[in-house]
């Protein structure tokens, strides 16, 4: 996970998401047909639940990816964390997490943020090399990450580059979980001359209103867990098991 | 490249008894668990149900209750829950629910029954009621302190005084004057100095040890000679050398000083000397044992001197507890210096006042009689006379003892009894035939509130004098009382007034009612209840010992419990008093006041956990009491 500073929490979240699909199910039918490459087509034909499904029968998989910068286009992946969860477990001790070689260099900003350096890299393998195994992981699960602009955004991106064709799935945004209870209108006037500030909903913020423990960041199972905890919490505080899927993907 | 749960061992490294563990059993430990949220109010556990993992409280807080819906725990981040589940047949024995919004640590049940069985630390920690295996233990350590007892690093005053072999003799005395030490051990020097020295060893090292100057060498090897103070030490040093190390023991010590008819020993550290042990350090050591301080009670000739070992008491009391002796033995030992002050406070008496007009019996009650006698606790005593006892005549006579003993008591640290339960209360200070007047009452016509002042006279002892009436009185309430249901009664209705609390909650305590305190008298809610309850038992088989130990033993082999309760109201009472005892050996060696007040922040995980479970021992045993006494 990056730190994203106001400005790029602005963008619209919109512009690298790819198309607005709310039948996840039906998606994937057709892309395990039009896909090319043999792992996306093992990768659609896992299939996904449909759209009525209640959380509490979804399969989760949360997910974190750290990168070298924000833009896909011109940032890669250095390490990639993930764990399996349904609502009754987080399944922490499933967790994996790689180290990878980006194939553009690692900024300085990147480093002192996830602590991933030049040297740790110089022998980690490139994502080609773990995607059998991730996308297996992936398949047929839904997404949990804290802001969608990052994991699906990247993983499109390094999959077009290595398989000539990119990858959607379906995420749950704890983030906008958290901007849907706490950002549903924006501050009046007289609340922004009373200076005012919009409530954070950034991970380690949104943690602390539910009363979970605060963690080192940027250290990819670990968000994937926190992201995990955060979930679980606002279901737990907003949404009944029996909550349609589509109530809560994107 | 860092392990995936860092979060999740970082946790478990904070917290007992999961930090005691080898690294690599923790990382193991890590890798198992798996993560689940409730939210406040949730169930997180149903009575009976299967249970598959240890609990471990990340955040938040969980109580748990038991079968019929009473409140058993209240526990908060990094509390465990569902143990006594899994090492009983694998199904939830207290259900439980979130207080506050918590997540959960799940251990498999299939690790922690792999901790359970390989690590001893682990398994006493989450174990209770294994008497057995925690009895072993205790044992053998036991049979470490008796045999071995300190090791000489315990003993060291302070760093070894010092000088290369290049220095002179005067240097020497200079530096013993300066340090006001009577014996100085020479180093080697550099290696390129020595080669040069006659007899030194090939190959020794820098700062390893070349000999050592006593005092007595000074005198008998440069004065009586007739050398000269710039002679090098290197010519008047002893260097057979007779060392021991630092991690010997003191019996070891004292041998080699006997054997080599030596005072000092220089101690050494992976071959470097840390210190030098004197003969005098070992008088010192040894003056600390109770009975060096029964002995040099019986040769001190006022109360001024007497009160002065005051502080060898202290001393001694914080080396039993460091050598790791039960309460028992720490009890007795206490018991036996406060006897020692009473009987040679007597002696002092009589030497004052002449000899008593009548025979007389003073008698120790309480926890004193008991031989249950900490370091902090007030004076309880009274005296029988003989029934040849005129007031008018005699009287004056007792009253003064009585006030020179208590008085005398008070100088030396044991503070008058508030309920003034003394020899100089004329109540308590009468002839045979009252005293027996008073059993018989007592027991025969009970009422609570009078039994309530009077039950500590159902733990006497006869400290000096005619001690055949001290048994008489103790024959007396033994035969009578377990035919008076009544009485029984009402000395139940007494012990139970007193209840343990459920334990504690972060740095509270709380009570049953899960109300939350800040401390807790440890003696007035857990020592003294259980001594109360223990009396009544030993009460109602006529058993005449005074020790609630040896009560026990009677009680148990009586069959007045149930199987096993006995044996676990012992261990109960043992953990108890040994917290209250390390609290106030603490405070000692802190220099503090000690007292009987327990503050939660200052007990230990372990700690915590065994008093919760010794305080439902008793809760318990109360209870079978109340039920059984039909009080």
């Amino acid at each position: 996970m990056l730190y994203l500073g106001p400005s790029a929490l602005k963008q619209p979240a919109g512009q690298q998401q790819g198309p607005a699909i709310s039948d996840w199910q039906q998606y994937y039918q057709q892309q395990a047909k039009l896909s090319q490459h043999p792992l996306l087509q093992q990768f659609y034909q896992a299939g996904m639940v449909a759209a009525d499904t209640p959380i509490s029968k979804v399969p989760l998989l949360a997910l974190d990816i750290e990168t070298t910068g924000l833009n896909p286009a011109n940032s890669g992946i250095v390490s990639i964390g993930l764990l399996p969860m349904d609502l009754r477990q987080i399944y922490a001790s499933k967790a994996q997490q790689w180290l990878l070689k980006p194939r553009f260099s690692l900024s300085d900003e990147s480093v002192t943020l996830h602590r991933i350096t030049h040297s740790d890299i110089a022998q980690a393998p490139d994502l080609s090399s773990v995607l059998p195994q991730l996308l297996q992981l992936m398949a047929g699960k839904v997404v949990i990450v804290h802001y969608r602009g990052i994991e699906r955004p990247f993983l499109h991106a390094a999959l077009s580059a290595r398989l000539g064709q990119g990858i959607y799935f379906p995420v749950i945004d704890t983030m906008a979980l958290e901007a849907r209870l706490h950002r549903r209108k924006p501050l009046s006037l007289w609340q922004q001359l009373r200076g005012k500030q919009p409530l954070s909903i950034r991970l380690a913020d949104s943690r602390l209103r539910y009363g979970l423990p605060p963690y080192r960041p940027h250290h990819a199972v670990t968000d994937a867990l926190a992201c995990a905890e955060l979930f679980r919490a606002q279901l737990a505080a907003r949404f009944s098991p029996d909550t349609p899927v589509s109530q809560l993907w994107c | 490249m860092e392990i995936e749960q860092i979060e999740i061992l970082q946790f478990l490294q904070r917290h007992s008894p999961f930090q005691e563990l080898p690294p690599e059993q923790l990382l193991q430990l890590a890798q198992s668990i798996n993560v689940g949220y409730f939210q406040a109010g949730s169930e997180i556990l149903r009575f009976n149900e299967p249970l598959q993992a240890l609990h471990l409280i990340r955040s938040g807080a969980v109580e748990t209750f038991r079968r019929n819906g009473d409140l058993y725990n209240r526990l908060s981040e990094g509390g465990i829950f569902g143990e006594q589940g899994l090492l009983r047949g694998g199904k939830v024995r207290f259900p439980a629910s979130a207080l506050e919004d918590t997540l959960i640590y799940f251990i498999p049940d299939q690790v922690f029954q792999q901790l359970f069985d390989s690590n001893e630390f682990f398994a006493d920690y989450v174990e209770v009621g294994d008497t057995e295996r925690r009895k072993s233990t205790k044992a053998a350590k036991q049979a470490e302190a008796d045999l071995l007892s300190a090791k000489i690093s315990t003993l060291l005053q302070r760093d070894p005084v010092c000088l290369t072999s290049s220095a002179n003799v005067w240097q020497a005395a200079q530096t013993m004057t300066e340090h006001s030490v009577s014996c100085l051990l020479i180093l080697h020097d550099s290696s390129a100095e020595q080669t040069t020295v006659q007899g030194a060893e090939p190959g020794a090292e820098p700062g390893t040890l070349a000999g050592i100057i006593t005092d007595r060498d000074i005198r008998s090897r440069l004065v009586a000679p007739g050398l000269k103070s710039e002679t090098s030490v290197r010519d008047i040093m002893t260097t057979k050398l007779v060392t021991i190390d630092q991690q010997q023991y003191l019996f070891e010590a004292m041998m080699l000083m006997l054997r080599h008819n030596v005072h000092h020993l220089p101690v050494l550290k992976q071959a470097k000397p840390v210190g030098v042990l004197a003969l005098s350090d070992i008088i010192r050591y040894e003056s600390q044992n109770s009975l060096y301080v029964v002995s040099s009670i019986f040769r001190q000739h006022s109360v001024a001197e007497l009160s002065a070992l005051g502080k060898d008491v202290k001393a001694c009391f914080v080396r039993m507890v460091n050598e790791d002796a039960n309460s028992q033995m720490i009890g007795s030992a206490m018991a036996a210096i406060g006897r020692s002050f009473k009987q040679r406070l007597l002696e002092l008496a009589e030497q004052q006042l002449g000899p008593p007009p009548v025979p007389y019996c003073f008698l120790a009650l309480g926890s004193m009689a008991r031989d249950e006698q900490l370091i902090v606790t007030d004076q309880d005593n009274a005296l029988i006379l003989h029934n040849s006892f005129d007031p008018a005549k005699h009287d004056a006579y007792f009253q003064q003892l009585a006030a020179f003993v208590c008085d005398g008591l008070a100088a030396c640290g044991y503070p008058y009894c508030s309920g003034n339960i003394m020899a100089t209360n004329p109540q308590w200070r009468q002839p045979l035939r009252v005293w027996q007047q008073y059993f018989t009452d007592w027991i025969a016509k009970p009422d609570a509130e009078r039994l309530l002042h009077a039950n500590i006279f159902f733990d006497l002892d006869a400290v000096w004098g005619e001690s055949r009436w001290a048994d008489e009185l103790n024959q007396l309430s033994a035969s009578t009382a377990k035919t008076r249901p009544q009485f029984l009664a009402c000395m139940t209705r007494n012990a139970l007034q007193r209840t343990p609390p459920l334990g504690f909650f972060k740095d509270f305590v709380m009570e049953n009612d899960g109300r939350q305190n800040n401390s807790l008298n440890i003696k007035r809610r857990g020592t003294a209840p259980m001594a109360d309850l223990i009396r009544v038992h030993a009460l109602a088989i006529g058993s005449i010992a005074t020790n609630s130990f040896e009560r026990l033993r009677d009680i148990i082999a009586a069959k007045a419990l149930p199987n096993g309760r006995g044996e676990d109201l012992r261990d109960a009472y043992e953990v108890i008093a040994m917290t209250r005892i390390r609290q106030q050996a603490l405070a000692l060696q802190a220099g503090e006041t000690p007292d009987n007040n327990l503050v939660p922040e200052r007990l230990s995980e372990f700690e915590r956990k065994h008093l919760k479970e010794a305080f439902s021992v008793l809760s318990n045993a109360q209870k079978f009491l109340k039920f059984h006494m039909r009080a």
